[in-house]
């Protein structure tokens, strides 16, 4: 079937108007009205039926929408995919002018929002000049669990999936990029500024290649008078100076910089390509791998993974036990700390440390506004209370109704026992 | 405490810290930098080692406060190549390191003053022909050709590298914090000054250096199809509710459902 959807304004208005004289002419000919909510009865009278009237909304409830989008055409307008997102459009560059290099952190196998407006800083670069457009190349190092390269705006792509390039592999991979640049020479290499990272490869990368990089980067502009054509902006001194010079060939750009918008309006085509054949390098760094660290001594702020104690527990021993076993770290409310239960270093919320942890349980805490203000970044919080109204239920993924003391320690028995299986298997095979 | 410095054992490390002059972030005063000051005491820690102090650059009252800041966390002498003030003191300091090579460099990751790009390590590296490594959290083992240290990761995780001496490692605020400077040392250390030829920076003197503007904020822009999304999605509260609630459940269930949820995020340890 044709994408394109006819519209008829008049018939969409008329749709949306109950008290037209042909409403339930146009609904029945638009296909909405296939049950009518109001008909005249056989002496003349109006009759309606009140539950023939909207339609069950994504919560189960009954929705009544006279804005008229439920009705008429407005459901399936043209350019919509249906999840309200307009249809992107597609591109595909068969011969680029030039090429932009682009090397993302991938931080767990997927784009980051930094990797994200550094794709949108490439694409910037590349799209300057309509005639005659770029391609922008990623290279990704090991294998990306991401899908998402064509909608972030990538031409083409990169995979070097080598053992020795896994792990902290600097020399190897410095040597892998140095081929790339050999074999495809492209007019930019553009990485994220992040500590390690891109920060560290493109430093060594510009080392390597004899280039002066704009490190801290963050804004562009074009200039014709530079040989690359772009002005470019980065902070030095420690954040304390803005130098503004002509953009070199490596760049290394600052986080939530205002560079460019990540991609949102075009799908590219992410082809990949073969990637060179990597010379042998011979490492002088060798990886022994990650260490054990104790989840007490990381700082609360810095923590991944947090288990918060607040005025709700009444077993502290118990609480202290679920945290080693979960391997935690602890935090509290103020109340907690007040009370003398946890030291003052431990305490989540405006006058304690804002936590950034990817999952966050939360026991016995209430939520107050100020405990909130400490987690506003935490991906995924879990809470644990005997009071299913209060706002750390609303603010949870997922919530517990019951008694910390009790759940705790459930929750204990069951981390044991799946490590108990685990070794078990590991001890089997 | 008698230093390491005034040990003259033989078979000791020879540790080499580059300084350079710090500025209070707020203040804007000079004083010593933390992370080359951090990189002192990660060479101050390490047993059998003699450790010497550079600085390259130019030498004036304001920036030798700021030296003397560094002697007086327990040292005799500071080397001083002496540059002029629109130097690029990376040849300096390469001639100065192939000279007399230590087998171990230490520095900060960035200075403080200047362009602070830091990129002078990796461009030393480069040039020496050694290896280097950033983000240096603990030196845990010193043998005579290599080095066993930890390198710190994001969210105060940890990793173990091995690496061939010589070599240039890279400190910064994931190390120790430095001791104190004491007054008495830092009036009595001297500053060991070496005239080298300096080359002026040529690509510094074309750029505009000028104080660093806010960084614009960006707005959340919402692309969607009708003036009804848009409203939507400018009404919609911040946090919506949509997490799941288990009411009534045993604790046992309780700790089920948390329990599958971490081992999702992948946050339990084996
Ligand atoms: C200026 C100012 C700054 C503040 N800054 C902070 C801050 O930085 N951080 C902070 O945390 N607070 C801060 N507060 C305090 C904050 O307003 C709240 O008082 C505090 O967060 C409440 O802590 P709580 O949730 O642990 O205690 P409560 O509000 O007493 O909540 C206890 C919760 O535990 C539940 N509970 C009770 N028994 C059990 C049980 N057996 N099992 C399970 N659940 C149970 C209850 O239902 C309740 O929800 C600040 C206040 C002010 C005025």
């Amino acid at each position: 079937m044709s994408e394109i959807v006819r519209r008829d304004p008049r018939k969409e208005w008329i749709a949306r108007n109950r008290l037209h004289p042909e409403h339930l002419d146009v609904l029945a000919e638009l296909g909405e009205g296939a049950a009518p909510s109001e008909w005249p009865g056989p002496n003349g009278r109006i009759r309606r039926d009140p539950h023939a009237v909207g339609f069950t909304g994504p919560n189960g409830i009954k929705r009544i929408d006279r804005s008229g989008v439920q009705q008429g055409a407005g459901r399936s307008s043209a350019g919509d995919r249906g999840d309200g997102q307009p249809a992107r459009q597609r591109v595909e560059i068969e011969s680029p002018a030039f090429l932009v290099a682009v090397v993302p952190d991938l931080a767990g196998g997927r784009l980051s929002s930094h990797d994200r407006d550094l794709l949108g800083l490439a694409r910037r670069l590349a799209d300057a000049d309509p005639q005659a457009p770029g391609a922008v190349v990623a290279i990704v190092f090991g294998e990306a669990r991401e899908s998402g390269f064509a909608e972030a705006g990538v031409d083409r792509l990169v995979t070097l999936d080598e053992p020795r390039l896994a792990g902290y592999a600097p020399e190897a991979r410095i040597a892998a990029l140095s081929a790339i640049e050999e074999s495809l020479s492209p007019r930019h290499w553009l990485l994220p500024d992040s500590a390690l990272g891109g920060g560290e490869l493109g430093r060594r990368l510009a080392a390597r290649l004899g280039e002066r990089p704009a490190a801290g980067l963050w804004q562009i502009e074009p200039d014709a008078g530079s040989a690359l054509g772009w002005h470019a902006t980065c902070r030095g001194a420690a954040g304390s100076l803005d130098i503004r010079r002509d953009l070199p060939r490596v760049a290394l750009a600052l986080a939530l910089a205002e560079c460019a918008e990540p991609v949102s309006e075009t799908v590219h085509a992410a082809r990949p390509l073969a990637p060179p054949a990597l010379p042998e390098a011979f490492s002088r760094v060798e990886d022994l791998g990650a260490v054990a660290v104790d989840p007490a001594s990381v700082a609360l702020g810095e923590a991944e993974f947090i288990l918060a104690a607040g005025n709700g527990i009444r077993d502290w021993e118990g609480y202290h036990r679920a945290a080693t076993a979960l391997g935690a770290t602890e935090g509290a409310s103020r109340v907690a700390v007040d009370d003398g239960f946890m030291p003052r270093d431990r305490q989540v919320g405006a006058t304690g440390t804002w936590v950034t942890a990817r999952v966050y349980v939360a026991v016995g805490i209430s939520g107050a506004i100020q405990h909130l203000q400490g987690i506003q970044r935490c991906d995924k919080v879990v809470a644990v209370n005997v009071d299913p109204g209060c706002d750390m239920i609303k603010r949870a993924d997922l919530a517990v109704i019951g008694d910390s003391a009790a759940i705790l320690e459930a929750l204990v028995t069951r981390v044991e026992q799946a490590r108990q299986e685990d070794g078990g298997k590991r001890d089997a095979a | 405490m008698p230093h390491e410095t005034t040990k003259n054992a033989a078979g000791a490390l020879d540790v080499a810290v580059l300084v350079s002059i710090g500025r209070h972030p707020v203040t804007g005063r000079t004083r010593r930098a933390d992370q080359d000051a951090r990189a002192v005491e990660a060479a101050l820690a390490l047993d059998h080692a003699r450790v010497q102090l550079i600085h390259a650059g130019h030498h004036e009252t304001d920036s030798e406060a700021a030296l003397r800041g560094y002697l007086g966390m327990g040292f005799e002498a500071l080397t001083l190549i002496e540059q002029a003030g629109d130097a690029d003191v990376l040849p300096a300091l390469t001639d100065a390191l192939r000279e007399a090579p230590p087998r171990l460099l230490l520095c900060g990751t960035r200075a403080e003053t200047g362009e602070g790009s830091g990129l002078l390590p990796y461009l030393l590296a480069e040039s020496l022909g050694w290896p280097i490594v950033t983000g240096l959290a603990e030196i845990e083992r010193v043998e005579p050709e290599h080095v066993t240290l930890l390198q710190a990761l994001p969210r105060g995780q940890r990793r173990r590298l091995r690496l061939r001496l010589p070599a240039v490692i890279t400190v910064d605020e994931a190390a120790p914090a430095p001791r104190q400077s004491a007054f008495g040392p830092a009036r009595r250390g001297a500053l060991a000054v070496s005239e080298q030829a300096s080359r002026p920076d040529t690509a510094l003197a074309d750029w505009t250096l000028e104080p660093a503007r806010p960084r614009p904020k960006r707005l959340k822009v919402v692309k969607a199809a009708s003036a009804r999304d848009r409203f939507k999605a400018a009404a919609a509260k911040a946090e919506g509710g949509g997490g799941q609630v288990l009411t009534d459940a045993t604790p046992e269930q309780g700790a089920e459902a948390i329990f599958k949820l971490l081992h999702e995020e992948g946050v339990l340890r084996r």
